[in-house]
């Protein structure tokens, strides 16, 4: 009996070890083929790079413009995060605590319009802000992340704060505790486990999107890193050494964020799906 | 006193919706319906007056055979990448539930491709479609990998399902495994009590308990499947002749590149209504079990 359970869990853990190279056997060959010359990746993708030349690494980095691309997707990023944080976490406060039909329509109507895919909206979005001259600007884009986001992030905040006791807020509005100071001094604390999951669900967004920035970011100087990354590719597609680096240091970013905070990315983005 | 009292309400509401309203309103709520609008007028790129024209677009998209095939495609990628996505991803969250040593590593591996944007996703897997996997057919003497998946048009699209399940396969297997850490002890203790063991199991007590997240997952992956454009430009950019043009990429190209907003815009609709119906869907089932629970 002991024999028979031992065998069959070595043999689950090694279809699950195998499977697992299979998964990640496609990183493995970007990273090993962007130290090696495009002749050889062609040849034998699969040998081990017998040296750590960085000469496409640096090749890319200057090509796709890295530097530029990483700081506007920085800047874009952090901001429009911010903002959706802070203004949704408002609102759906304001929601729960003050329930009557103007917050239940402005819900509802939150919650439906989770269901509107991009694409919906996409050319009507071009048409109004093309005519309005708002398109290729950084704060256009964080103003279109700003309304995009914040259905689904009011959602999460909306679910959290019923569950917060009220007598911790009513103490201090009866102490005679404004009611942004509320917000701010006796809410927003309370907040925080929900904040981390918004924020990281966002980030990965934000971080990730191409469809809208390219719609919007039309000048090179303004590309976040997927636009330059496919920029990059469209213009030098024939040496794919350069274009594999160039992907590496894409994902770089994201893996080291994943490294440093892998179990709340995963608690975030299932809680994210769960709701 | 009434009137400061209302004044001082407003200034509240509109401290703490102000300008979440705003964003939303402007940027969704506005275009939704001018968009909606759009549909019914002849409008396109090159003049600026446009006239009604009734249900004319929808009557051009339901009689455009390159887009009714285009949508079929796109039907045959959501059902065939959905049903293996969360195939894989419930037996993936079965084994790493089942006592494995070191099974958060494992778990946090599967899941890195889902950290990743679908451009990037699809360069990837350009390289291996295209260079690695002809080299290793020809390696292993396998007719079916010398070629590349990306050329040939009866394979491409599963060159996209492939990658898409790849992406999405450990996303849903984390949703799997908070839902068999959320069967209760006492209904798995009962079962062993009751003689069921290993399938039996499985078939009789785990999956019922499963069904919630059966649900979400479906959702997920079929929702995200009819948006699906980042993969899609990446991997393929349609092609080859038309043969994984995928409903997003058609609206898109259709509006930005024929320059024809008013049909792009109803097919966009049409995507919305199909995105709906399985919103609505899903919404119900969960309605009636948790009546039924």
């Amino acid at each position: 009996m002991t024999s028979r359970l031992h065998k069959s869990y070595w043999l689950r853990t090694s279809i699950i070890f195998i499977l697992l190279i299979l998964f990640l056997v496609p990183f493995y060959l970007i990273v090993n083929n962007s130290f090696r010359t495009t002749e050889l990746f062609v040849r034998s993708p699969f040998t081990l790079t017998n040296n750590l030349d960085l000469k496409n690494y640096a090749d890319a980095f200057v090509k796709m413009r890295f530097l530029s691309g990483f700081q506007n997707s920085l800047i874009i990023t952090i901001i429009s995060v911010s903002i959706l944080l802070l203004t949704a976490s408002m609102s759906a406060h304001y929601m729960v605590r003050n329930p009557g039909r103007v917050s239940n329509t402005i819900f509802a109507v939150m919650v439906a319009s989770m269901i509107v895919p991009f694409q919906a909206v996409m050319i009507p979005l071009a048409k109004i802000y093309g005519s309005l001259n708002m398109y290729n600007h950084t704060w256009t884009i964080i103003f279109f992340y700003t309304g995009f986001g914040q259905a689904f992030a009011a959602f999460i905040f909306h679910g959290f704060i019923k569950g917060i006791p009220l007598e911790l807020e009513e103490a201090a509005l009866i102490d005679g505790c404004g009611k942004l100071k509320n917000f701010f001094r006796i809410v927003l604390p309370n907040l925080k486990p929900v904040m981390v999951t918004v924020l990281i669900l966002d980030v990965l967004w934000i971080w990730n999107d191409y469809l809208l920035p390219s719609m919007v970011l039309l000048s090179p100087n303004l590309r976040t890193l997927p636009l330059s990354t496919y920029g990059f590719f469209n213009t030098y597609s024939v040496d794919y050494a350069p274009l594999m680096a160039g992907l590496v240091l894409t994902i770089l970013p994201v893996i080291l964020l994943y490294l440093a905070c892998q179990k709340q990315i995963i608690e975030g983005v299932v809680q994210g799906a769960i709701k | 006193m009434q009137e400061k009292s209302l004044l001082r309400r407003s200034g509240i509401f509109l401290a703490f919706n102000g300008v979440t309203l705003f964003a939303f309103t402007a940027v969704l709520i506005i275009p939704f319906l001018y968009g909606l609008f759009l549909t019914f007028t002849d409008w396109n790129a090159i003049s600026d007056t446009f006239s009604f024209v009734g249900f004319q677009n929808y009557a051009k998209v339901f009689s455009d055979k390159e887009f009714l095939r285009q949508f079929l495609i796109t039907f045959k990628y959501v059902i065939i990448s959905a049903l293996l996505c969360n195939l894989l991803a419930f037996t993936l969250a079965y084994f790493l539930t089942s006592g494995i040593r070191a099974q958060n590593f494992l778990r946090g591996g599967f899941f890195i491709p889902n950290l990743i944007g679908g451009i990037i996703l699809g360069y990837i897997w350009k390289f291996i479609f295209a260079n690695v996997l002809t080299q290793v057919g020809k390696a292993f003497n396998i007719a079916w990998l010398q070629t590349s998946f990306l050329t040939n048009p009866d394979r491409a699209i599963w060159a996209m399902i492939i990658v898409t399940v790849w992406q999405y396969a450990g996303y849903l297997m984390m949703i799997y495994i908070a839902g068999f850490v959320g069967i209760p002890r006492d209904v798995q203790e009962a079962a062993d009590i009751d003689g069921a063991h290993g399938l039996r199991k499985l078939w009789r007590v785990t999956i019922p308990m499963m069904i919630p997240s059966f649900n979400i997952c479906m959702f997920i992956t079929m929702s995200r499947g009819f948006m699906a454009y980042d993969l899609n430009l990446s991997l393929t950019n349609g092609g080859p002749y038309g043969s994984t043009r995928l409903a997003a990429m058609h609206v898109y190209q259709k509006a930005f590149q024929s320059k024809l907003y008013g049909i792009g815009q109803s097919e966009a609709i049409v995507l919305f209504v199909v995105v709906a119906i399985l919103s609505v869907t899903q919404l119900l089932i969960n309605k009636k079990r948790e009546v039924e629970v």
